[in-house]
């Protein structure tokens, strides 16, 4: 049985005249025990679609189940059987780390004691703070408190609403390292992020944009599907090489990466000597060109199509 | 015109017994695109705000385009250009009125504001959106405005503080070829971030922990230095050792 299925589901907000397609026929399939990515920019559909599985909102049309309940009319089991975190911290300012924790075992009828092994962990790396008011915490600290207010009642469906928003690099690897240590304790896990970077630690992810699902498979599969050959490319004006690639005629599309330029050629029988020789042409020095693996990040904007002005 | 916008020497801030910022000094200098970076908490803001002359240090020194962080605050308001994720436009005025808002606070003459606003609309591919409220518009389109607006005076310098957050990978690259326009022009880029590749785009990055900086170089001689292979590296490693947070 998948732990979560989602059926073309619409949603749509708004007026007749400003209506916002949010979800536009979605459909996903996430397994028991899976660590599922929802990646995509602010405005994808992410937390719409989080909010339909944690039974928060109503979806227009199609179906979704969690943990095999309908989200509609099997909304109670469902919030037994679910943890959500969503994206902005919504646990109790006033209450301590210890009273929040009590507070949500409570109200699903559970104690901190009966379920600490699955929260000790992360716990204790909060706990020297129990007595210390919530809206008093750092941002890694406050995450991490949520997540434990999540797993207290051991839920079957963990729902991650971008937990790694605006956190620095260091506490976002710390971060992906506790779902790890869940995932390995049977929890299936859903996850979104609008951070790239964050793909390759899921098992399978949908790449989202506007309301749409561009893609869904494993991060590998998906990086298998972009064909074409990838070139990474430098010297030492690293933005007048950005026009002059634009503005070459076999140029399907470059742009910045990191500390290289990539690029996609429309014609990629042309290869390292004709690129060279019009760089070279145009007085670039300090050029290093080389076929490079293109990454998730590549992927979307691909999947994108845009081009970049 | 002078060379350096931006200096800062043993610059301090103080809450209490806690420090902020901890003796930090460095120069940026016109039409650099400087990276700001640093774990959640490392003092960032609080630096940000001294040279936007919204917080007086508790020691040290430091000018913004010239002008005295203690004395002349007034003077640096009004040739910076300041830009975050969450403070940027007004949601309720049309694309229109928030130039002419912006404009007018920076004192620009009218006349000026009507000829600039109709190229920046151009150049932006706004100009069928100009009459619509900000609210309407895509978050990139909005950021990459805002950033447009916060440049319209031509400041000496430009505080962006994680202007990217949240948006889609082919924005977030328009938005930097703004940035890097921008910075052509002369005009000095002192932007934060959490995407590591971005740190790669510019001239030079400072790394904070702490209340310090531990590590100030161009990208490629920080990996050099810390023998790594990407900005994500170099920032690991010397983060991961930070004691506070947020």
């Amino acid at each position: 049985m998948s732990s979560v299925t989602v059926e073309q589901i619409v949603k749509k907000y708004g007026a007749k005249k400003e209506l916002v397609t949010a979800l536009d026929d979605i459909s996903i399939e996430v397994g028991k025990g899976e660590l599922f990515g929802v990646i995509g920019p602010d405005g994808a559909g992410k937390t719409s679609l989080f909010r339909i599985l944690t039974t928060l909102l109503l979806p227009d049309s199609g179906n979704a189940t969690v943990d095999g309940f309908d989200v509609v009319k099997q909304y109670r089991e469902i919030r037994n059987r679910i943890g959500y975190m969503p994206g902005k911290f919504s646990l109790y300012q006033d209450l301590s780390v210890e009273e929040n924790l009590r507070f949500f075992a409570t109200i699903f009828n559970t104690s901190i004691e009966a379920n600490y092994d699955l929260i000790k962990d992360i716990y204790i790396q909060i706990e020297p703070f129990k007595d210390r008011r919530a809206g008093k915490l750092s941002g890694g600290m406050k995450q991490k408190l949520a997540l434990c207010c999540a797993l207290i009642h051991r839920p079957y469906v963990l729902f991650l609403d971008e937990p790694t928003t605006g956190v620095d690099a260091v506490s976002r690897k710390e971060f992906w390292e506790m779902l790890k240590g869940l995932k390995q304790q049977g929890i299936s896990i859903l996850v979104s992020t609008p951070y790239m970077d964050e793909a390759g630690l899921c098992d399978r992810v949908a790449l989202m944009q506007s309301g749409k699902i561009m893609s869904i498979d494993s991060p590998r599969n998906i990086i298998k599907k972009f064909t074409k050959t990838m070139w990474s490319v430098r010297s030492a004006e690293m933005y007048r090489l950005l026009n002059d690639l634009q503005q070459y005629n076999n140029t399907e599309r470059c742009y910045a990466f990191g500390e290289f330029h990539h690029l996609v050629l429309k014609n990629d029988r042309e290869g390292k000597d004709e690129i060279m020789n019009y760089l070279l042409y145009l007085s670039h020095h300090e050029i290093e060109l080389q076929v490079t693996q293109p990454n998730i990040e590549d992927c979307f904007i691909e999947l994108m199509g845009g081009t970049i002005k | 015109m002078i060379d350096t916008v931006i200096t800062a020497d043993k610059l301090t801030k103080r809450f209490g017994d806690f420090i902020a910022t901890n003796e930090i000094s460095f120069e940026v200098k016109a039409g650099e695109i400087f990276g700001f970076l640093g774990a959640n908490g490392a003092g960032k803001t609080t630096a940000i705000r001294m040279f936007c002359g919204l917080l007086l240090p508790s020691s040290g020194s430091a000018t913004v385009a010239g002008f005295d962080v203690y004395k002349q605050t007034e003077r640096i308001k009004q040739n910076i250009g300041y830009m975050s994720q969450k403070f940027s436009l007004y949601e309720d005025l049309t694309v229109k009125e928030n130039i002419r808002f912006y404009a007018g606070i920076y004192g620009i003459k009218r006349q000026l504001i009507k000829e600039k606003t109709e190229s920046l609309l151009k150049q932006l591919n706004l100009l069928s959106e100009a009459n619509a409220l900000v609210k309407s518009l895509p978050l990139g389109w909005k950021q990459k405005l805002a950033f447009s607006v916060a440049i319209f005076h031509e400041p000496r310098v430009v505080f962006l503080d994680e202007p990217t957050g949240g948006v889609d990978p082919i924005t977030r690259r328009e938005f930097w070829n703004l940035i890097y326009q921008a910075a052509e022009r002369g005009i000095t880029i002192f932007v934060t971030t959490h995407y590591m590749d971005e740190a790669e785009y510019c001239n030079r990055v400072s790394i904070m922990v702490d209340g310090k900086i531990e590590a100030m170089d161009t990208p490629r001689n920080l990996k050099k230095t810390f023998n790594a292979k990407s900005m994500d590296e170099v920032f690991l490693q010397l983060a991961r050792g930070a004691k506070r947070g947020e």
